[in-house]
């Protein structure tokens, strides 16, 4: 089971949920947790992985061998980022433009391309003191392309895990872009935080429309309850989505949140509620 | 000398437009002789690296210099290694395509030593 926390509006709970769904599911299940957050992962603070294994990754990028290539220019035209530019006798790439798709490489009539790894960020993994099995990604700084990280993080398992886990959760980036549909791809259900405010409301509609849009089933975390208004409640509602938990508005959480201790740790009441929210979870996989 | 002048419009009395890969058209004008033809941009929907692909554009038609506002760094590169000379035209004033024209044959445009600015690329 693939669950997708996510949120659009950043500042949410998005890892405040996903790592304490992921302490509690911990108790009887294997746990894959992946943080999706490449901009600025932090859930390793609160799950306190120990690291051991490091990959840079990136995209291949296309290099031209000068002796072989005939100018043709196909390599220019099929590219859809303008990522080269033949003109005369002269080759450009402009790496920061490719997306590393690879399509200059194969309509080469010459071979005359071969292709390097341009580093754009690291993936780090290790299993926390619960036996949760971590996995994060990190961009490096200046990067602009997120996806490309993602997809490598989505596939990757650490080295000495043979055995599918139970339970992957993977904690979405915030906003509404191409890196929360990545992490959503392949998913089996959307976890969405939010708070009960106008922007939590706004966000919530655009990244409930993705899981739409991608067929998954998705539920509501209302975190911060009792602030701001019903109109999440109201939207919810409407558009049949089940509001799974409600979080209230609790000055001892933010307070624990904001030294690294988790929310089921602060607070042990909730460790019942997130094994009901992953129970819901299954229970609407299964009918 | 052939010149590919960005342009908002379709004619000689077209607004110059001082953005060079997302301008509209370019005016491809003989210095010379005055004889002109007119092409729209295919760049100008381009989702990213508008001014590499508007420069290969410029360069197919055969121009030997562009006379726009300001140059990315690889619209820069791009015209710079296919021969191509980089004109300024002041950005501020309005002009129309045939008062540029104007300006270079009096050599009143400048030469960018320089991209104008950073790219745009994420930002």
């Amino acid at each position: 089971m693939r669950i997708v926390v996510a949120s659009g509006k950043g500042g949410t709970g998005k890892t405040t949920v996903a790592t304490s769904l992921a302490l509690v599911a911990a108790q009887q299940h294997t746990v894959c947790f992946r943080d999706c957050d490449v901009e600025a992962p932090n859930a390793a603070l609160f799950l306190h992985p120990a690291f051991d294994t490091h990959r840079e990754v990136g995209i291949l990028i296309p290099q031209i061998d000068a002796q072989q290539c005939t100018y043709c220019g196909k390599c220019a035209r099929v590219c859809q980022f303008n990522a080269i530019a033949i003109v005369g006798k002269k080759a450009l790439i402009f790496p920061e433009l490719c997306h590393g798709c690879g399509s200059c490489t194969l309509v080469c009539p010459e071979q005359a391309i071969s292709e390097r790894l341009a580093v754009s960020g690291a993936l780090d993994s290790g299993v926390t003191p619960e036996g949760i099995v971590f996995a994060q990604g990190v961009m490096d700084v200046g990067q602009p392309m997120a996806v490309p990280i993602l997809r490598e993080l989505k596939e990757w398992s650490a080295t000495d895990v043979t055995a599918a886990p139970d339970i992957e959760i993977r904690d979405a980036p915030p906003g509404a872009s191409c890196p929360v549909v990545e992490t959503m791809r392949g998913a089996d259900f959307v976890l969405l935080v939010t708070e009960p405010t106008p922007f939590g409301l706004h966000d919530l509609k655009q990244v409930a429309a993705i899981a739409g849009q991608l067929g998954l089933p998705a539920g509501v975390v209302i975190n911060r309850d009792g602030i701001g208004d019903d109109s999440v409640g109201a939207y919810c509602a409407e558009n049949a989505l089940p509001i799974l938990l409600r979080i209230p508005m609790q000055r001892e959480i933010a307070e624990a949140i904001a030294r690294g201790h988790s929310l089921v740790e602060t607070v042990p009441e909730y460790r019942p509620l997130f094994s009901n929210l992953l129970d819901q979870i299954s229970a609407r996989l299964d009918t | 000398m052939k010149l590919a002048i960005s342009s908002s419009g379709t004619t000689l009395d077209s607004p110059f437009d001082a953005r060079f890969g997302r301008a509209a058209a370019f005016c491809l004008v003989d210095s010379e002789t005055g004889i002109w033809t007119t092409h729209a941009n295919p760049a100008l929907a381009a989702a990213g690296g508008a001014g590499v692909q508007a420069a290969q554009f410029v360069a197919t038609l055969g121009a030997q210099a562009v006379v726009s506002g300001a140059y990315g760094p690889k619209a820069y590169d791009t015209l710079s290694a296919a021969g191509i000379a980089r004109m300024l035209a002041p950005a501020n004033d309005a002009h129309s395509v045939a008062e540029v024209v104007a300006l270079f044959k009096a050599g009143q445009l400048t030469q960018a030593g320089a991209a104008s600015h950073n790219g745009h690329h994420g930002a």
